[in-house]
């Protein structure tokens, strides 16, 4: 048994940098991997609502009717899920948190955009492939 | 005899990081029987099995404790592979038990910090939770997540880590285990540290197994039980020995944790060294027919989800058993007979994880 045995420690921490970032005015730590928020590129989403039923929390709503697509950000528990079954890669998992919420309600509404291509009377391949997705 | 009165100890307590209400029957300053009561923090994520696909439910198991996170999805995974006979890729085995250790030490770390806190010893405590950030960093980078990974699926792992990552995590290991050994010396070795743990809450061997302590509340008191050992992950391929202290005081279980971070840091070694390259998912097919029983072991102790699948999407019935609700029986039984003031040390002494606790 020995007294001040926390002394080295507490004098190299002292003496040393400190193990803290001065966030914000040094930005936060993130690695591309890093689960941040769901963002989603509107011009391409076709409203097929996998990511809806594959949302363990209920999170997201994808109305066909009204072309829009919703997601209440209190609920979603940035579990990536939406984004893995995605078939047009349309969300992706931005890696910075979403802000604070200053209102009741987290709900953020996106307006789809997609159009679907029409029929090209000449298809080559390019355009069938399209089509299929 | 002189007059017993009840004194309410929680639900909100500085030493309590989460919910829990003890009635302390005192006579004087000594404890003769404290009456615990939990159910604040139900959440009911048991029934909700029913309501979520089984792929999907695993985001749900892996949210039932905010701490072991991992080992509670892990766990999940192994009770519905087991009822599927799905055959899981050896590099998953070990890419799972390596995520199982980097969650233990960053639960260890935290409840050690927490323990410093308890005992007043605020410096210690802060230099516990600044070697937990390393484990947090590496996590972040191998699976996304700081505390919720989300790395587990039935059927494997979502995310490999590359042999240049694995290699970097091993090198900075040995600067960690350095930093490490300065702090476990004096939670092993200072005398204000020991002169406050010592004796206090004692837990005899044969009480440990009567109550059915798990974990390091056990092999505090010298019952050697850990879960490791059952092979399950690729903890079979591995040589470790799970840490015994047979004293059964507060300062037992403190060493058996720190002696834990240790042991976990070998093994992550020996997974690194040993990963077979290969495929790290298999395809899952069909939907859960049967019954089964998984344990781990989480850094509390034992861990059990029992699975119940009726051949559709939806589970008919989940049911968790995590190890600080074993832990309770145990933890009245240390706190009869002591003092008031040692009652917030010998609480947090078997590292209760309420939100666990009641799912």
């Amino acid at each position: 048994m020995a007294f001040f045995e926390m002394a080295k420690t507490a004098i190299k921490s002292v003496l040393g940098k400190p193990a803290t970032r001065r966030y914000p005015f040094v930005a936060a730590k993130v690695t591309p991997i890093s689960r941040g928020h769901v963002t989603i590129d509107v011009s391409s989403c076709i409203s097929c609502g996998m990511c809806m039923k594959k949302c363990p929390a209920e999170a997201i709503c994808v109305n066909k009717e009204e072309k829009t697509w919703t997601i209440d950000r209190l609920r979603c528990i940035v579990c990536n899920s939406c984004v893995e079954v995605c078939p047009v890669s349309c969300l992706t998992m931005d890696t910075v948190y979403s802000p604070a919420m200053t209102t009741h309600s987290g709900l953020e509404v996106f307006n789809i955009t997609y159009v679907k291509p029409e029929k090209p009377k000449k298809t080559d391949s390019s355009d069938e492939k399209e089509e299929k997705t | 005899m002189s007059k017993q009165i009840v004194m309410p100890f929680g639900p909100q307590h500085p030493v309590l990081p989460e919910p829990i209400h003890l009635d302390l029957v005192l006579e004087d300053e000594t404890v003769v029987d404290v009456i615990p009561s939990i159910g604040y923090i139900h959440r009911g994520l048991e029934s909700l099995v029913e309501k979520r696909q089984f792929p999907e439910y695993v985001y749900i198991a892996e949210r039932t404790c905010g701490i072991c996170s991992f080992i509670h999805g892990m766990t999940y995974c192994q009770g519905i592979e087991r009822v599927m006979n799905i055959e899981v890729p050896e590099r998953a085995h070990y890419l799972r038990t390596i995520w199982s250790e980097y969650s233990r030490l960053h639960s260890h770390l935290l409840w050690l910090g927490l323990f410093a806190d308890a005992m007043g010893f605020e410096n210690l405590f802060m230099n516990a939770w600044k070697h937990r950030e390393f484990v947090l960093d590496v996590m972040e980078e191998t699976t996304g997540g700081r505390v919720i990974q989300g790395s587990c699926k039935v059927g494997g792992v979502r995310r490999d880590i590359d042999r240049k990552i694995l290699e970097r995590m091993e090198r900075d290991l040995k600067g960690f285990e350095k930093g490490l050994k300065d702090m476990a010396n004096v939670f092993l070795h200072d005398d204000s540290v020991a002169s406050r743990l010592r004796g206090v809450g004692v837990l005899s061997r044969a009480d440990a197994y009567d109550c059915g302590a798990a974990g390091p509340t056990a092999r505090g008191s010298g019952v050697p039980i850990d879960i490791r050992m059952t092979d399950y992950a690729a903890y079979g391929e591995l040589d470790f020995s799970p840490a015994v202290v047979p004293d059964g005081d507060c300062y037992a279980r403190c060493a058996v944790r720190v002696h834990e971070l240790f042991s976990s840091i070998d093994i992550i070694r020996q997974s690194i060294d040993q990963i077979p390259e290969g495929e790290i998912e298999v395809k899952v097919k069909g939907n859960p027919d049967g019954e089964y029983f998984s344990r781990s072991e989480q850094p509390r102790g034992e861990l059990v989800h029992y699975v119940k699948g009726n051949g559709t999407r939806y589970l008919a019935r989940s049911r968790i058993r995590t190890p600080t609700l074993t832990n309770i029986p145990s933890l009245v039984k240390m706190l009869q007979g002591c003092e008031l003031a040692d009652v917030p040390v010998i609480v947090l002494s078997i590292d209760p994880c309420i939100g666990c606790m009641e799912r």
